[in-house]
C-alpha cells in the first residue's frame, strides 16, 4: 500500500453479512461512515487497526481509509471508498406482472 | 440433459458438509480468515464491496426448469430476490449471509448444481455455445464433451493449484458462439472427412494483456480430448509463472516461449497421457452422451404465424435458425432498456421455467451474452411464448443489437472494479431506445467492463467500453472493431477516454458515423469498421469542432 495520509478511518466488512462497517470511537462497529472515528495520528491509527484485526470474530479485512472532513461527517478520499460508503445504486427491479 | 450419478451426488454433498464445518470453525474462531479465505473461494464465496457474493456454476450454460426454479427459490429465501447471469455462464447471488451459504449449497445439490471451482487457480466452469444441440449450423453437440471436461477437471488432484485460473470454452457450430479464442483453451468442433474432432487453440485471454488464442492443433480426434487437455494443463502447470500473477496465465507462457516450443512439449506429454487414460474416458463419454439425446420434437408448419408488428420485430431479432425448419431458437433478452443487464428476478426465473416446460422440452440455456435461451420452440408456439414474455416485461426485441449490452457488475458490486458499468449500460440502452434507430443500426455488440480485468469481454465487442478511475473520477475508454467469433479480433482504442456524462454522446457519435459511412443497410458495423478502420470514428469523436465548421 502506498503511504497513507492522515486523517483516516478504520474500515472492514462484517463477518456475518459482509456489510461495510467502520470503527467507532468506542471501538465498536457501525454500518454508517458518519459514526466512524476519524484518526489524525499515524501511531494511533496503527494501534486502532491492530485492535480491529484482532476482532476476527466480528469483522474481515480491516484496513485504513483516508478521509477528509465533510458537512455530515468524514468523506472518503478514494472514489472506490465513496461508492463503498454509499452502497450500490438503487437499481429498480422489474415489478411482478399483475395476475 | 445430464443428471448426477450417485457418485456425483455424494461428492457434492460431502463438499457441502465440509464447507458447513469450515464456516462453523471460522465463526467460532478455530479458523482464521487467512485459513478460511481459500476454503470459501473454492466453494465460490467471495467477499465483495458491499457483501458476500456466491458464484454458482451453470455448466455449459444448461439448465432445466427444476433447476431454474431452485435458483429462484434460493434468490428469494437467502438473497434479495434476484440473481445476476455472467459472461462465464454462472449465476451470482449478491447478498448472501455467511451462515446461510451451506444451506444454499445444499439447495443447489438438491438439483444437481454446485459452486465448486467458480474461483481459485483451477479449471473454471467450462462454457459452451448456448445454441448447443439446436443450431442449424452445428457440427456436433458440444455439451457431452463439456460435461466430460467438468467431471475430469473437478477436484483433479494435479490441477487444483495451477499458476492462475484456467478457462475452457467449447463451440459446436460453424459460427463460434462461445468466444473460444478468448479462452486459455478454446475448442471448436470440426469435421475432417467422416471424423469429428477439435480445432484446439491455446493462450487466449482478455484482461490487462488481451491476446487471442492460437491454434495449437488443427485437428484433434475427439477420442483424444482428455489426454490432450491433460497434456496442455500439465505443461502449463510446470511452465506457468508463479512469481507474478499478472504474468501467470498460459497466454504469457505462449508469448514467452513461443507456440512451437509449447506445442513440442505438449505433444511429448501427450504421448504419455494418451496411453495412461486407457479408454476409461471413452466409456464415460458414451454414458454422458446418452443424457443428451435430442428431445422428441413435434412436427409443425415451417412458417412463423402472423402477428402484431411487435411480435414480428421480436421474431426478427430474437430468433435463431434451428436445425429443424419448423422450430426456432428463442433468445429471451435480459436487457430491457433501463434494467440491469443479466439480472433476473425470482418470478422471472419461474416464468421462464414454466415456458421451458410448456413450450421448450424443459431446456434452458444461459448465454455468455447474459441472456436466457429456449433452444427448442415450435414455430407454431411462438405467439404464445411472445405473449407470455411480453406480459412479464421480457420481450425486448434487441438480441444482438446495441442495447443488448454485456455489462459486468462494475463498481456497484465488485471489489476489483474501478468504475461503474451498470448505470452506463442503462443510459446507453435507454438513449438508443429513445432515438428509435436500433433496428436501423442492426447487429452491433456493445460490451462494458468496469475494470481492466475485462469480465464483460469489451475487447471483443464492436464497441467496447472500459471504465477506469483517473484522479478520483470515472473515465471510459472506447475500443472499436473487436470480434468474438471465429474471425476474432481485439478492438482498437479510439484515443483518450470520456467522462461519465460524455460516454453516451460518444457512443451516439460512433453509431451515427457508422450510419453515415456504411455502404448500405446490409453492411454491419463490424464489416464497415474492417473496411474503413478507426480513422473516421476518431475524426468524429475528437475533431467535432472541425466537423461542425465543415458542415
Amino acid at each position: 500500500m502506498s503511504r497513507i495520509v492522515m486523517p483516516v478511518v478504520v474500515a472492514a466488512n462484517d463477518l456475518f453479512d459482509g456489510d461495510p462497517v467502520w470503527m467507532t470511537p468506542g471501538g465498536n462497529w457501525s454500518r454508517s461512515l458518519a459514526d466512524a472515528e476519524v484518526i489524525g495520528d499515524l501511531a494511533e491509527a496503527q494501534a486502532r487497526l491492530a485492535a480491529a484485526v484482532a476482532q476476527a470474530d466480528r469483522v474481515v479485512g480491516a484496513y485504513m481509509a483516508e478521509v477528509r472532513p465533510g458537512p455530515f461527517g468524514p468523506v472518503p478520499v478514494d472514489f472506490r471508498e465513496r461508492v463503498r460508503a454509499r452502497g450500490p445504486a438503487p437499481f429498480v427491479l422489474p415489478a411482478q406482472a399483475a395476475e | 440433459m445430464y443428471a448426477y450419478s450417485e457418485f456425483d451426488d455424494a461428492f457434492v454433498r460431502e463438499r457441502v458438509r465440509q464447507f458447513r464445518d469450515q464456516v462453523e470453525r471460522r465463526i467460532d474462531g478455530r479458523l482464521t480468515e487467512d485459513e478460511f479465505r481459500p476454503l470459501r473461494l473454492m466453494n465460490g464465496l467471495y467477499l465483495q464491496l458491499h457483501a458476500y457474493m456466491l458464484r454458482v456454476a451453470i455448466p455449459y450454460g444448461t439448465l432445466n426448469a427444476r433447476q431454474l426454479r431452485q435458483l429462484a427459490m434460493i434468490a428469494e429465501r437467502w438473497d434479495r430476490g434476484y440473481g445476476h447471469f455472467t459472461t462465464r455462464q454462472n449465476i451470482q447471488f449478491n447478498w448472501p449471509r455467511l451462515r446461510d451459504v451451506p444451506d444454499m449449497l445444499d439447495a443447489l445439490a438438491d438439483v444437481g448444481m454446485h459452486a465448486i471451482q467458480t474461483s481459485g487457480n483451477c479449471v473454471r466452469n467450462v462454457t459452451a455455445d448456448h445454441f448447443a444441440g439446436a443450431a442449424a449450423d452445428e457440427v456436433a453437440d458440444p455439451r457431452p464433451y463439456a460435461e466430460l471436461m467438468r467431471q475430469w477437471s473437478t477436484d483433479h488432484p494435479e490441477f487444483q493449484f495451477l499458476p492462475r485460473k484456467f478457462k475452457i470454452a467449447i463451440s459446436g457450430g460453424a459460427e463460434d458462439r462461445a468466444v473460444t479464442r478468448a479462452h486459455d483453451i478454446g475448442l471448436r468442433l470440426v469435421r475432417q472427412g467422416d471424423e469429428t474432432g477439435f480445432e484446439v487453440s491455446v493462450g487466449g485471454g482478455l484482461g490487462r494483456t488481451p491476446m487471442l488464442g492460437r491454434v495449437i492443433r488443427d485437428f484433434l480426434p475427439e477420442a483424444d480430448l482428455l489426454p490432450y487437455l491433460e497434456a496442455i494443463l500439465g505443461v502449463y502447470n510446470r511452465l506457468g509463472r508463479r512469481d507474478n500473477k499478472y504474468k501467470a496465465r498460459i497466454k504469457i507462457a505462449v508469448h514467452e516461449i513461443g507456440l512451437e516450443t509449447l506445442r513440442d512439449q505438449v505433444e511429448a506429454r501427450f504421448a504419455e497421457t494418451r496411453g495412461e487414460f486407457g479408454g476409461a474416458d471413452r466409456a464415460m463419454l458414451a454414458d454422458i452422451a446418452a443424457h443428451f439425446a435430442p428431445p422428441a420434437l413435434r412436427d409443425g408448419p415451417a412458417a412463423i404465424p402472423q402477428g402484431s408488428p411487435a411480435f414480428r420485430a421480436w421474431c426478427d431479432t430474437n430468433l435463431a435458425a434451428h436445425r429443424r425448419a419448423d422450430h426456432a431458437i428463442v433468445t429471451v433478452s435480459l436487457k430491457t432498456p433501463g434494467q440491469v443487464p443479466g439480472d433476473a428476478t425470482a418470478w422471472q426465473m419461474r416464468l421462464l421455467a414454466d415456458l421451458a416446460e410448456q413450450y421448450g422440452h424443459d431446456e434452458i440455456r444461459i448465454s455468455h451474452r447474459q441472456n436466457v435461451v429456449l433452444p427448442h420452440v415450435r414455430k407454431a408456439d411462438l405467439p404464445a411464448v411472445f405473449a407470455a414474455l411480453a406480459d412479464a416485461g421480457l420481450a425486448a426485441a434487441n438480441a444482438g443489437h446495441i442495447s443488448d449490452i454485456i455489462a459486468c457488475p462494475g463498481l456497484d458490486y465488485c471489489a476489483l472494479a474501478t468504475a461503474r458499468s451498470i448505470p452506463v449500460a442503462q443510459q446507453i440502452a435507454q438513449h438508443f431506445e429513445a432515438l428509435k434507430i436500433e433496428h436501423e443500426v442492426g447487429p452491433l455488440r456493445l460490451n462494458i467492463s468496469g475494470c481492466i480485468n475485462a469480465c464483460a469481454h469489451h475487447h471483443v465487442a464492436e464497441i467496447g467500453i472500459l471504465g477506469l478511475e483517473r484522479a478520483g473520477v470515472e473515465t471510459y475508454q472506447i475500443t472499436l472493431g473487436g470480434d468474438p467469433t471465429q474471425n476474432a479480433a481485439i478492438g482498437q482504442r479510439t484515443g483518450p477516454g470520456f467522462a461519465a456524462d460524455e460516454i453516451v454522446g460518444a457512443v451516439e457519435q460512433i453509431v451515427l458515423t457508422y450510419l453515415g459511412l456504411r455502404r448500405d443497410g446490409d453492411e454491419t458495423f463490424g464489416e464497415a469498421f474492417r473496411r474503413v478502420g478507426l480513422g473516421p470514428f476518431q475524426q468524429a469523436l475528437y475533431n467535432n469542432e472541425g466537423a461542425d465548421d465543415a458542415a
